[in-house]
């Protein structure tokens, strides 16, 4: 595994793995395996680090010691075959992974250099700075008003309607979904077409001025159309917001990141700059997946 | 002929016609070459046939079941002595029924006249020959309708478009079944009710505070008025129930929430089984603990706190009837918000909300209709249930809410007045009837505010 050096440098919150025995688990892992991340996973200055992450689904070694940064404003996409642990690793990145009882993670990922999986970590604030998109739509069955309005109110970000309803502009006006519904706020969400409570779910999410915005393949139910509105949206948000994505679309992946992360079999394979993988990636298993040989 | 038997020759002629039709299908279907050019497949010929032959030879076999004792009666009786028929049309019926009952083989020769002997005889004479036509006639009915599919199959009969007709109206006939003898019930209580407002007053019924349906047996008896007024009746019904809902809704509803947010598993797969068993327990059983063990209890926890408390009371059973309604409450309010989708979860524990804002805000609201339609059931329940309110509240019809006092309810009314021996249209016993129908609507009022409810504020998800 290359950027060792980079990973001893780093003062971790990790103290339950010693130095030492982490560089023998890569080494050893090297040994038992053919793949190895191929790149630099590492940042400089990262929004979020992941180091040395283990995912068990009870028996099943879903994500093998994978160690990536998510720098601050930039748009990662997370590549990869169907099953290779692409929305795993994205749900351990806002514990959401906690919700499911066989799930354990094993590892260290911090967010601003604090240890997420910390004991005194409050998933309640984590899961408000880091925000997440799923793959299909899923508006509460409440009004659209409502629905954005639902994270700024659990988390008392507006002090009266007047403050409310500016977040709520704002977050659809973001989402740019303002102009479509701002004569129906008080329709059901789940009335809007799939792209719309798509753009919707995106409104809500950034309602709650997150920091990092993880999205599950978030174009997979919509049209052409639709998805290029998300992925305009997606360039914007970044001015503001950091954006990890998983997207079976490579063509997704070439347009809106900056970086990408290729996964396989439950280990991250190669990582670099987007422009870099898709022109020019080093590892086989990337060039055939990019190439369309599998996946 | 016993009609099983009968039925029994129909399934058999059924099963043959099936298996011809499919064989002859595939015979019509080679000749005309290849079974491909068929409309439908050789199945559906053979379903096609045995309904056909089965449908008709029902209905015959039921519209004779339903005229042959009228018939036989008749005859019977046109055969007996002169005298006999001149008798009254009661004393007539009495007559004929030891003849019935002597055919049946229940009771002695010795005990009926010379010309009941004869006409029994008769009877039973004319009962085989009836059995004998009638399966001569299913036979013969599910014979031809057989032979008219059979000689029709040809390669465009629509056999399958005419087998999901078929099949199609036989289970609007099961449903229309269903609404009928709910609405045959509902009018006979209706007329019986109506007999009962002709001899006492609807208003003095419905607006009267008093309940005591004391009617003379005999005419010359004394202090022999009775009052009708079924306030008080309801009122203590509302008060059990309220007392139940009170118990079970909380309890029941945090349960369930329990079980389908919370708990493993293992725990889950255990506890609702033994909980629904719990459900299943007869009444009768939680009665007695409310009598023998709840009662008192209560009475000696009001004393010690210096309340007057009766031996029988509301709240006592109110009290076990909650904990009866329970498992019911949970069982029902567990099913619907495990049925909300994970989606409605993950989107709002996403957001950074607790399990607790996550089951308030976003999974009791999409389950809102299931649960509101639960605890309906539940209260209906509640307002149904006799055997605790018997042995637990007692029969004295006093207009108070006050918990601790005896009370007593619409249904232990019904029964009070239906047991023991009562003229049919004495308005004590019609009073029943009335009571009943008042039951119904309190129920249906329930249902329509329910209704209303969960149109109101109901949040349909997808
Ligand atoms: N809840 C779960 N319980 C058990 N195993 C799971 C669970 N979720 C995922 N897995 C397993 O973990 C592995 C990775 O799954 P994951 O959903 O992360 O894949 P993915 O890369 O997102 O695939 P896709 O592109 O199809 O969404 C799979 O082999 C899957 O079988
Ligand atoms: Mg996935």
């Amino acid at each position: 595994m290359q950027g060792n050096d980079d990973m001893n440098q780093m003062k971790t919150a990790d103290a339950a793995v010693p130095e030492e025995a982490r560089g023998l688990d890569i080494h050893a892992h090297a040994d038992v395996s053919n793949y190895e991340t191929t790149g630099d996973p590492l940042l400089d200055n990262p929004k979020m680090s992941a180091r040395n992450v283990n995912v068990y689904y009870g028996e099943k070694h879903a994500i093998m010691d994978v160690s990536l940064d998510i720098g601050g404003n930039e748009v990662i996409a997370m590549i990869g075959p169907s099953g290779c642990g692409k929305s795993t690793f994205l749900r351990c990145l806002n514990r959401m992974n906690d919700t499911i009882p066989i799930c354990r993670v094993k590892g260290d990922i911090q967010l601003d250099g604090e240890d997420i999986y910390h004991s005194r970590q409050d998933t309640v604030l984590l899961r408000a700075r880091v925000g997440m998109v799923f793959q299909k739509p899923n508006p509460f069955p409440k009004s659209i008003y409502e629905n954005v309005a639902y994270g700024p109110r659990i988390h008392g970000l507006a002090h009266n309607k007047i403050e409310m309803d500016e977040i709520v502009e704002n977050s659809l006006r973001r989402a740019s979904l303002w102009e479509e519904v701002k004569d129906v706020l008080d329709k059901p969400g789940t009335g809007l077409s799939g792209g719309q409570q798509q753009r919707l779910c995106i409104a809500r999410a950034i309602a709650v001025s997150p920091e990092v915005i993880l999205m599950d393949e978030p174009c997979s139910a919509l049209d052409p159309i639709a998805t290029a509105r998300i992925e305009e949206l997606i360039d914007e948000l970044k001015e503001r917001f950091t954006i990890a994505i998983v997207t079976h679309s490579m063509q997704q992946a070439a347009r809106v990141s900056q970086r990408t992360a290729y996964f396989h079999l439950g280990k991250l394979i190669e990582v670099g700059q987007t422009k870099q993988i898709f022109t020019n990636p080093q590892h086989e298993l990337t060039e055939n997946y990019i190439t369309g040989r599998f996946g | 002929m016993q009609t099983s038997t009968v039925i029994l020759v129909l399934f058999a002629l059924c099963c043959v016609s099936f298996a011809v039709g499919r064989f002859r299908s595939r015979a019509v279907g080679q000749q005309a070459g290849g079974i491909h050019l068929l409309h439908s497949l050789p199945h559906h010929y053979g379903y096609l046939s045995a309904m056909i032959a089965a449908l008709p030879a029902l209905l015959v076999l039921l519209v004779w079941m339903l005229l042959e004792g009228r018939f036989i009666e008749g005859r019977v009786i046109a055969g007996l002595p002169a005298d006999v028929q001149a008798l009254s049309e009661s004393r007539l019926g009495l007559y004929y029924n030891q003849i019935i009952a002597y055919a049946a083989g229940g009771i002695d020769a010795s005990t009926l006249s010379e010309p009941q002997l004869a006409a029994a005889e008769q009877y039973n004479a004319l009962k085989s020959e009836s059995g004998w036509l009638k399966l001569a006639l299913v036979v013969v009915v599910a014979v031809t309708g057989s032979l008219l599919v059979l000689g029709r199959i040809k390669p465009d009969l629509r056999a399958r478009n005419h087998v999901e007709n078929i099949w199609t109206w036989m289970l609007f006939g099961c449903s229309f079944i269903a609404v009928l003898t709910t609405l045959g019930i509902v009018l006979s209580v209706l007329f019986e009710a109506v007999r009962f407002f002709r001899l006492i007053p609807a208003t003095d019924f419905l607006f009267g505070l008093q309940w005591s349906p004391q009617i003379a047996i005999r005419a010359d008896q004394v202090g022999a008025s009775g009052s009708f007024g079924f306030i008080p009746l309801l009122v203590g019904t509302l008060l059990i129930s309220f007392v139940a809902m009170l118990i079970a809704v909380p309890v029941g509803l945090m349960s369930a929430i329990y079980l389908s947010e919370y708990a493993s598993k293992q725990f889950r797969a255990i506890t609702k089984p033994i909980l629904e068993i719990l459900a299943g327990v007869p009444t009768v059983v939680y009665g007695f603990f409310a009598a023998l063990t709840v009662a008192p209890f209560i009475r000696e926890l009001g004393e010690s706190l210096g309340l007057t408390v009766a031996s029988e009371s509301a709240l006592a059973a109110g009290l076990v009837m909650g904990i009866m309604i329970i498992p019911f409450v949970m069982s029902l309010s567990d099913d619907i918000i495990n049925a909300v989708p994970d989606s409605m979860r993950e989107a709002s524990l996403g957001l950074g909300a607790t399990m607790n804002e996550t089951i308030r805000k976003v999974l009791i609201p999409a389950a809102l209709p299931g649960i509101v339609g639960g605890i309906l059931l539940a209260v209906s329940r509640a307002i149904g249930e006799t055997m605790i309110v018997v042995m637990a509240a007692g029969l004295s019809a006093k207009l108070t809410v006050n918990p601790l006092e005896a009370v007593t309810t619409i249904t232990v009314q019904i029964v009070t007045l239906l047991v023991g021996d009562q003229e049919f249209d004495s308005p004590k016993t019609l009073a029943a009837f009335a009571l009943g129908l008042v039951l119904f609507f309190v129920t249906l009022l329930l249902n329509v505010v329910a209704l209303y409810v969960v149109r109101r504020y109901r949040e349909q998800y997808e």
